[in-house]
C-alpha cells in the first residue's frame, strides 16, 4: 500500500480548524489514494467528524487547501455537471435519512437528482441496493423512524451508495450496533469496497472494525495527524497512541 | 490497480451491438456502463431482438468501466432471456468485475421495490379513511387525557404533598406570565388606539364622539382584551408547551422520567396547565388596562377628550358586570390552551418532523377553540340576559 504513484482521491493540506475558539487542527496533511479505505481514530473532541465535514465541504476551514478529486468540494449555488457531490456518498452518523420520505424514496434521490432513469429501472436499482446492504424487501416501503438502528445505518448506506459514488465517507458506521450487527456490517462494507473498487473514508472507534476492513489509519492526536497501517502506529511512542492499541480493549481486538 | 479501473475518465460511452452467427446472438457491449448511461441502456436492452435465436451470449469483455447499475442492467438482460426460453451460454465481464457481478447475480433476486402511489384516487381514499380512523383515535385518547388531568389536579389540590410542584409552577407561571407583559401590553395599547380611532371616525358623523369611550370599554372589557389576550398566549405559550414536551418526548426524557418514578403529568403537564390558568386572569387584566390607555391617549389626540373626561364616561358606559364577563373567560381559555398544549405535546413520535407538525397543530386548535369558547360565551350571556 506504499505505492505513491496510486491516483489521490482526497487531498488535504496545511488544514487548519478553530472550534470555540480551540485549535483542533494544526496545519494537518492527507493524502487519500484510490481503492484503499483509511480509517480515521482519535479522542472524543480530537476533530474527527470536523475533518471528514472539512472535506465534505460542510464545514469552511480557517486555512489550509482541500481536493476532492481534484476539486474544490465547497457545495455550489448552481451545481456543475459532473460535480463531486456525484461522485461521493456521505453515510451519516444517525443516517441522516429524509423522515418525510421512505426508504424507497430516499435512495431514489440521487439517482432523481442525477441521472434520467425511468422509474421502473429506479425501482429495480433500489431493490437490488436494498438487498446489497442486506436488507429485506419490506423495508423498502417503511419511513425512517420504523426502522431500527442498525436498519436505519443499512438504509443511509443505501442511499449513499445509490448513484454508484466512487468514494464513500462513513461516519461512526457501527456505533451503537450490536457486536453481530457491526461484524456484518464491517464485512457489508469491506465486500462492497472490493467488488465496487470503492474509496472508502471511515471515521470509527471501533478497533474490530479498524482492523477488518481498514488499510491504513490515520489517528488524530494534538491536533495533529499520523497516518500508517496498524502495525506501524502500534510502534509510534505516542502515549495516547500506545494506550489506544495496548490498553484491554486494543489487545483484544487486535490479538484475534 | 488493473486498466480497466484506471482507465475511469478517459472511457467512451456505453455501446451495444447484437451480432448473429447462425442460433446464436451476441450482445456485445462495450464502453463506460454506468449510472450516467444507465438510462439510455436501459431502453436498448428492453427493445433488444435476437432475431429468434435460441441461445445468446452476453459479451462484455470490451467493457472499459461497470458499476452496480451497469452490471444490474446487464444481469436483468440475462435473467429476461432466460425467462423468454433462450438459452445464455455465456456471459462475459472483464475479471475485475468478478466481485461485484457475484454480489448481484448471486445476492439479488427480489423483485423491484413498490412505490406506494402519492396522487390519484385510491391514494386519496386511503388518505381519507387514514384521517378518519386518525380522529376518532385522537378524539377516544383525548377524553382519556382530560379524565387524567382531572384526577391529577384533584389530587393537587386535595393532597399537594407530594403531587403539587410548586417551583416548576411558579417558574412557568413567571415564563407565561411575566416574560409576556411587553408583548401582551404593547398589542393591548395598539388595538386600544386602533378601535379608538376607528370608532371616533365613524361616530363623528352621528356628533356622538363621546361615545367611542362606551365602544371601547365594552367591546375591550367585554370581548377584546380577554380574547386577544388568549390567542397571543396560545401562539407564545401553548406552542412552546407542545414543543417542550415534544422534544423531551423525541428525546426519551419523558420514558427517562417514568423509569425513575416519577409521575409525569405532575412534573409536566399540571404546572404549565395550572400556571397558565394563574397568569392568563392576570395578563387579561393587564391588557384591559393598557388598552384603555391606549384609547385615552387616541382621544385626547383625536377628539381631545381629556383624561378626567375620559374616566367620567367610561365609569358611566361600563358596569362591573362588563369587566366580570370578559375577566370570567380567561381561565377557561387559559385550561384550553394549556392543554391542548400539553395534549399535543405527548401525542409527539420519535421523530423531528412530528415535533413541528404537533406544534402547528397546539396553535390552531388552541386559538380555534378559544374563538369558539368566545362565542358560546356570547350565546350563553344572551340567553341569560347578562
Amino acid at each position: 500500500m506504499a505505492n505513491k504513484d496510486r491516483e489521490v482521491v482526497i487531498k488535504v493540506r496545511g488544514l487548519v480548524n478553530i472550534m470555540g475558539g480551540n485549535m483542533i487542527h494544526d496545519h494537518i496533511d492527507l493524502d487519500v489514494y484510490r481503492g484503499e479505505v483509511i480509517g480515521i481514530v482519535g479522542g472524543s473532541g480530537a476533530g474527527k467528524s470536523v475533518l471528514l465535514h472539512s472535506i465534505v465541504g460542510l464545514n469552511k476551514p480557517r486555512e489550509g487547501h482541500i481536493e476532492v478529486f481534484g476539486e474544490d468540494p465547497t457545495p455550489h449555488r448552481e451545481r456543475p455537471k459532473n460535480s463531486v457531490q456525484m461522485r461521493w456518498g456521505v453515510l451519516f452518523q444517525e443516517g441522516a435519512l429524509f423522515s418525510s420520505q421512505t426508504v424507497a424514496e430516499n435512495i431514489q434521490v440521487p439517482l432523481r437528482e442525477y441521472t434520467s432513469m425511468s422509474q421502473e429501472l429506479m425501482n429495480e436499482v433500489t431493490s437490488m441496493k436494498l438487498s446489497m446492504v442486506g436488507l429485506p424487501e419490506d423495508a423498502a416501503r417503511k419511513y425512517p423512524s420504523e426502522l431500527s438502528g442498525g436498519m436505519k445505518k443499512r438504509a443511509g448506506l443505501a442511499r449513499a451508495l445509490a448513484a454508484d459514488p466512487e468514494l464513500v465517507f462513513l461516519d461512526e458506521p457501527t456505533a451503537g450496533l450490536d457486536p453481530i450487527s457491526a461484524n456484518q456490517f464491517d464485512m457489508l462494507v469491506k465486500d462492497l469496497q472490493k467488488s465496487l473498487n470503492l474509496t472508502v473514508f471511515m471515521v470509527t472507534h471501533d478497533l474490530d472494525t479498524l482492523k477488518a476492513t481498514t488499510d491504513r489509519i490515520a489517528v488524530l492526536v494534538n491536533k495533529k495527524i499520523k497516518i500508517g497501517t496498524i502495525d506501524e502506529l502500534r510502534k509510534d511512542p505516542d502515549p495516547w497512541i500506545q494506550e489506544y492499541f495496548s490498553g484491554v480493549r486494543g489487545r483484544a481486538a487486535l490479538a484475534s | 490497480m488493473t486498466d480497466a479501473h484506471d482507465s475511469a475518465r478517459t472511457g467512451s460511452r456505453a455501446q451495444l451491438r447484437v451480432e448473429r452467427q447462425g442460433r446464436v446472438a451476441r450482445l456485445i457491449a462495450t464502453g463506460e456502463w454506468t449510472v450516467r448511461d444507465a438510462p439510455r441502456m436501459d431502453s436498448e436492452l428492453q427493445g433488444v431482438n435476437l432475431g429468434g435465436a435460441s441461445e445468446a451470449v452476453i459479451d462484455g469483455s470490451g467493457i472499459t468501466r461497470l458499476d452496480s447499475a451497469g452490471t444490474w442492467l446487464l444481469v436483468r438482460t440475462k435473467r429476461d432471456l432466460e425467462a423468454a426460453g433462450a438459452r445464455v451460454t455465456q456471459f462475459l465481464l472483464p475479471d475485475v468485475y468478478g466481485p461485484l457481478l457475484h454480489t448481484i447475480e448471486m445476492e439479488h433476486s427480489a423483485p423491484p421495490v413498490v412505490m406506494e402511489k402519492r396522487h390519484g384516487l385510491n391514494a386519496f381514499l386511503y388518505r381519507l379513511g387514514k384521517a378518519t380512523v386518525e380522529t376518532g383515535r385522537q378524539g377516544y385518547r383525548m377524553l382519556g387525557y382530560l379524565g387524567r388531568f382531572t384526577i391529577e389536579l384533584m389530587e393537587a389540590i386535595f393532597q399537594p404533598r407530594g403531587n403539587l410542584r410548586v417551583a416548576a409552577l411558579f417558574t412557568q407561571i413567571e415564563e407565561i406570565g411575566i416574560n409576556a407583559l411587553p408583548i401582551v401590553g404593547l398589542l393591548a395599547f395598539l388595538i386600544g388606539i386602533v378601535l379608538a380611532y376607528q370608532g371616533a371616525d365613524q361616530l363623528r358623523r352621528f356628533g356622538a364622539e363621546i361615545f367611542t369611550i362606551n365602544l371601547l370599554g365594552v367591546g375591550v372589557l367585554r370581548e377584546l382584551g380577554g380574547l386577544v389576550t388568549a390567542i397571543i398566549i396560545a401562539g407564545r405559550s401553548g406552542s412552546a408547551f407542545t414543543a417542550q414536551i415534544g422534544t423531551m418526548k423525541v428525546n426519551e426524557e419523558i420514558s427517562a422520567l417514568q423509569t425513575i418514578g416519577i409521575n409525569t403529568f405532575d412534573v409536566l403537564v399540571l404546572p404549565r396547565v395550572m400556571g397558565l390558568i394563574i397568569a392568563l386572569p392576570f395578563l387579561t387584566f393587564y391588557a384591559d388596562i393598557m388598552a384603555m390607555i391606549g384609547g385615552a391617549v387616541m382621544c385626547y389626540f383625536d377628539l381631545g377628550i381629556t383624561v378626567p373626561a375620559f374616566m367620567r364616561q367610561l365609569h358611566e358606559a361600563v358596569e362591573m358586570k362588563t369587566f366580570l364577563v370578559g375577566m370570567i373567560k380567561a381561565p377557561i381559555f387559559a385550561a384550553t390552551i394549556g392543554l391542548v398544549g400539553c395534549f399535543e405535546g405527548l401525542q409527539v413520535e420519535r421523530n423531528a418532523a412530528s415535533v413541528g407538525a404537533l406544534t402547528t397543530r397546539a396553535v390552531v386548535e388552541s386559538v380555534f377553540l378559544v374563538i369558539v369558547i368566545d362565542a358560546a360565551f356570547s350565546i350563553l350571556f344572551s340567553i341569560l340576559g347578562i
